[in-house]
């Protein structure tokens, strides 16, 4: 599946990250900004990675920018971002 | 349905990371995620989702986990009980309740969540904001509509506008809504939360509301302010002298108990059904308060 519409969820507030989502035209390309990128970089990226895949989304843009987020932030924002750009009237039960 | 201390109920935002993250920390008996007032209609879906995934890995203790969701006339209610169920909600709480049917339909939509989602069947409880005249004067039946209740709350500030009238000091205007209110959840067993204070700085005067409605009766405070909490929570703590008197009845129960006997007397005096309920209800506060330990020992400063 393919991100077409970008899509913005999350705040810039601490504790928080916020996301954008766009078109791609190179598979799934992410750019974090976060305050512990040298610690806990890989580590947000595989929560992105994981939750783009369990949406089974293979092309899309991420901007990421993060203010001390907690895993479960960083895929709640994630998940809102990308059933936004879907247009999903109904949360995905089966993925949650 | 299950005897538990709801001294204080705080409210959490649903949308904010930080605060949906800490709410464990302070030590609120319940802690009320909110999804209505709180949340900006643009954000109703992010605020849900952040709350379904901090119910999923946050350790959030001992303290009863309650989400306040957008009422039944809106598009966010149906999909707000689905995850909340989903993720395992202790309390769902139906705002502006003003009958027994409101509860029934909130009721019918989390058994279809619970059987979609594999969860216990009965298992997610359900709570009722009372915030307009005619939900006073429906508490008994709001209260007595489904085994699921666990509580009825009043909520001020709309009751007041709806009375046409305003908060004031000292809360003459809700009288007759808070004795409506915790005379229904007593008639049906349930518990009674009284309204938030919302001059955070006041804490004087948020002191005096909180010993009023301690002595009027009710469970505990809705709170909006972690600093509220140790302030409820001294009111609420038993005497040495309440304590005591609450230990030397449950010993005599265990004595009866234990000889077999119907009688109970304590002191020459007969210790009946309510006195023994009022023990039980001051011991458990003794030990929240850490002023007793399991064993009923007290614990010396």
């Amino acid at each position: 599946m393919k991100i077409e519409k970008t899509a913005l969820a999350g705040t810039v507030e601490s504790s928080d990250i916020q996301f954008t989502l766009s078109a791609s035209d190179n598979g799934i390309q992410i750019d974090l900004d976060s305050p512990v990128k040298d610690l806990y970089g890989k580590q947000i990226i595989q929560v992105i990675e994981d939750t783009l895949k369990a949406y089974n989304i293979e092309s899309v843009k991420v901007k990421a920018i993060d203010k001390g987020a907690l895993d479960c932030v960083i895929k709640a924002r994630l998940v809102t971002a990308i059933q936004r750009s879907l247009g999903m009237d109904e949360p995905n039960w089966e993925v949650l | 349905m299950e005897e538990r201390l709801r001294r204080t109920m705080m409210f959490v935002p649903g949308n904010n990371a930080g605060m949906v993250r800490d709410a464990g920390i302070y030590g609120a008996d319940s802690i009320m995620f909110d999804l209505e007032d709180a949340v900006s209609l643009a954000e109703k879906d992010s605020a849900r989702m952040l709350v379904y995934q901090a119910l999923q890995t946050q350790d959030y203790g001992d303290a009863e986990l309650v989400v306040r969701i957008n009422g039944n006339d809106t598009k966010y209610f149906h999909d707000d009980v689905f995850a909340m169920v989903k993720a395992g909600i202790d309390v769902i709480r139906l705002p502006k309740v003003e009958s027994a049917e409101m509860m029934q339909d909130l009721v019918k939509v989390i058994e279809e969540a619970e059987k979609k989602f594999g969860r216990e069947p009965g298992s997610t409880h359900v709570m009722a904001a009372i915030e307009s005249a005619r939900g006073v004067l429906k508490s008994l039946e709001i209260a007595e509509s489904t085994d699921r209740m666990i509580g009825l709350a009043l909520s001020a500030e709309d009751y007041t506008t709806d009375l046409k009238t305003k908060r004031y000091v000292d809360g003459v205007e809700l009288e007759f809504a808070r004795n409506m209110i915790l005379n229904a959840a007593r008639a049906a067993g349930i518990a009674a939360f009284d309204t938030v204070f919302t001059k955070v700085d006041d804490m004087d005067g948020f002191k005096k509301e909180t010993e009023h409605i301690y002595k009027l009766g009710f469970d505990g405070k809705s709170i909006i302010n972690p600093r509220q909490i140790d302030v409820v929570n001294k009111i609420y703590e038993p005497t040495r002298a309440e304590i005591e008197n609450a230990l030397d009845v449950e010993a005599a129960l265990e004595e009866a108990h234990r000889k077999n006997s119907g009688v109970i007397a304590l002191n020459g005096q007969m210790v009946d059904r309510p006195v023994a309920l009022r023990a039980q209800r001051v011991i458990r506060l003794a030990k929240a308060s850490n002023l007793i330990n399991e064993e009923g020992d007290f614990i010396e400063e």
